[in-house]
């Protein structure tokens, strides 16, 4: 082991990443501890130490929900533009070709139908490793769109979020999305159809300000960072120290704010429990 | 002098005004000694005034918006309006004083208006809390839209905010569900509903007064998914770049009007309507009594399909295969 430990320290690692790579072994950045990566991967992702839920893609879990064979995707050509021609130290055009290209996807979202022990859902759910899961036009229409075909085949819907919030490249475009999603989300209500919104790690700013904080029944995954602000802007404003585990799942449930928190391994047995429940 | 607070792009317009201020405190014998001189510098000054203003850049129409003369939803409502009561309170929690909003009458019709309110001296900004609502704020505002509704009340809102606060209790009593409420709350109230951008439009803390079915904005307003500076610190890495931010943003209102996020700019003096107000007051009292007008025309089915597919349709994207 001590060979691992040193090459970690070493610092060949990149900052902020939750899982880091390293071969065989992975670093969890939620308690330092170093583990055998086929280990956690057999626990889900899961970190067999404190039990930190890793950032997984979204055809992962989507495989980990999804009866086997029965997960059919929509939408999956829907592509972004560059509406703004957006520029910053780099062009949208270049970030988003480079997401797309490391992730395979159009946008940083999954969405599709498919049975939870044999349930019929309508699933959409986010690929952080996009773009951050930052939500532009096309996961706007993605989420108004699942939601739509929940609408019209009577069905629950089920969105997994983890995302840094609206997607800045797109302008105003994007904070539009908040309005769009919250709109058709209110229409499944009055359709009298389940909306179980799911928040795993980082759920923030204009997602959770939307749809993502209006489920019938809201769950997060252990310790998952869900907010509004984030906490450096938080910081900067008061000026103080923040509350220990602050805008953590377990925080959020202490202040009422979600249902429950869900462990990875038992998600898919709590969803198929609460959809016979209310249907 | 009405406006003592100069933006730093006006100092020519500042130096014709203050040599206008001094030539007419010369002392003189002759009444008119400077009669010609002073009304050709007021007509240089308003050229110059009317030039500067005329090829604004974001950045610049961001500090207009920001300009702490600006006339603030308090200012808009006590002037465009007859008579207005003020409501209070979320009935949950607190009063939030950086979220107003009231019954009052226009044109002799009874209405419901909500807007950001800022504070302008030193004192007032914190009772307002610079204008950025806690969950309380929005908590009163869906409650006032749902009275609007029992009683079948137009709702007209204000929007002028750097954004909804960001702060531990803001958090601790959900931020994030009070504006996400007030938004789907908003699609499916069952009156007509007018929002205008009055100042400056902050992010969700401002859409969530926002899900209209006619939404205004005036000429040097902006309206953001993000404040350039905030948008500079994590694109740029360096918060002192908020100028190339705002351009590369698309904040102001002609943007916006291309991009069919809002469907009138409602026009301001020259200068700004912290320089004559009542200019701006009577223009958007003007588009909100035709506004109005319009929308009464429409059955409640009309009214809630047309504001569906209004955001429905917002966005830009290809359809591959
Ligand atoms: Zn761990």
């Amino acid at each position: 082991m001590e060979w691992i430990k040193k090459n970690l320290l070493a610092g060949n690692i990149q900052k902020n990443a939750k899982k880091f790579p390293l071969g065989l072994w992975i670093k969890c950045e939620s308690c330092n501890g170093i583990i055998y990566k086929k280990e956690a991967e057999k626990k889900l992702d899961v970190c067999p130490k404190c039990q930190y839920h890793f950032r997984i893609s979204a055809h992962t879990r989507i495989n980990i929900l999804i009866d086997p064979g029965t997960f059919q995707e929509h939408d999956a050509g829907v592509e972004p533009l560059d509406p703004i021609e957006f520029k910053d130290l780099k062009k949208y055009r270049d970030r988003m070709k480079a997401s797309q290209k490391s992730t395979g996807l159009k946008d940083g979202i999954v969405s599709g139908d498919g049975l939870i022990n044999g349930k019929r859902v309508m699933i959409a759910v986010f690929e952080f490793s996009f773009m951050g899961g930052s939500m532009g036009s096309v996961i706007g229409e993605k989420i108004t769109r699942i939601v739509e075909a929940a609408l019209n085949h009577r069905c629950p819907v089920i969105i997994f979020s983890s995302s840094g919030g609206a997607r800045m490249q797109e302008g105003i475009l994007s904070l539009m999305q908040m309005a769009k999603t919250s709109s058709v989300i209110a229409r499944l209500k009055e359709a009298g159809l389940p909306y179980i919104s799911v928040l795993t790690d980082p759920t923030m700013g204009g997602v959770t300000a939307s749809f993502a904080m209006l489920g019938d029944i809201i769950m997060a995954e252990p310790k998952a960072l869900i907010g509004f602000a984030g906490q450096r802007v938080i910081k900067e404003t008061i000026r103080e120290k923040l509350p220990e585990g602050f805008q953590r799942a377990e925080y959020l449930l202490d202040h009422g704010m979600i249902d429950m928190i869900v462990e990875r391994k038992s998600m898919k047995e709590t969803l198929s429990k609460l959809i016979t429940m209310l249907t | 002098m009405i406006n003592r607070h100069w933006l730093d792009f006006e100092k020519p317009v500042v130096d014709l005004e203050k040599k206008i201020e001094e030539l007419k405190a010369y002392p003189t014998d002759e009444p008119d000694a400077h009669k010609s001189e002073l009304v050709k510098l007021e007509k240089k000054a308003n050229t110059v005034l009317k030039d500067l203003y005329s090829k604004l850049t974001p950045w610049q129409v961001t500090k207009v918006a920001r300009h702490p003369a600006r006339p603030y939803t308090l200012d808009y409502v006590r002037h465009i309006f007859d008579d207005f009561v003020e409501l209070h309170g979320d009935r949950c929690f607190k009063d939030d004083k950086a979220l107003v909003g009231g019954l009052a009458t226009i044109n002799g019709e009874s209405v419901v208006v909500i807007g950001q309110q800022k504070g302008r001296k030193a004192k007032e900004m914190g009772y307002r809390n610079w204008g950025m609502p806690n969950p309380e704020g929005y908590r009163k505002a869906v409650r006032l839209m749902e009275l609007a509704e029992r009683f079948g009340k137009p709702v007209l809102t204000f929007i002028d905010t750097p954004g909804a606060y960001p702060g531990v209790g803001a958090e601790e009593r959900g931020q994030s569900e009070a504006i996400a409420a007030s938004l789907m709350r908003m699609s499916t109230l069952k009156v007509p509903l007018i929002a205008t951008v009055i100042g400056e439009g902050g992010s969700g803390g401002a859409l969530a007064i926002g899900v209209a079915d006619r939404v205004l904005m005036m000429q040097f307003s902006t309206y953001s998914v993000i404040s350039p500076e905030g948008c500079a610190a994590i694109l740029w890495k360096d918060g002192t770049k908020a100028d190339m931010a705002a351009k590369a943003l698309r904040i102001n209102a002609e943007e916006l009007k291309r991009m069919g996020v809002i469907d009138k700019i409602v026009k301001e003096p020259v200068g700004g309507a912290h320089r004559a107000p009542q200019v701006a007051f009577k223009n958007l009292k003007a588009e909100l009594v035709a506004t109005l007008k319009k929308l009464k025309t429409l059955s409640t089915e009309e009214l809630l399909d047309a504001r569906y597919e209004k955001f429905r349709n917002i966005g830009a994207f290809v359809e591959g295969k």
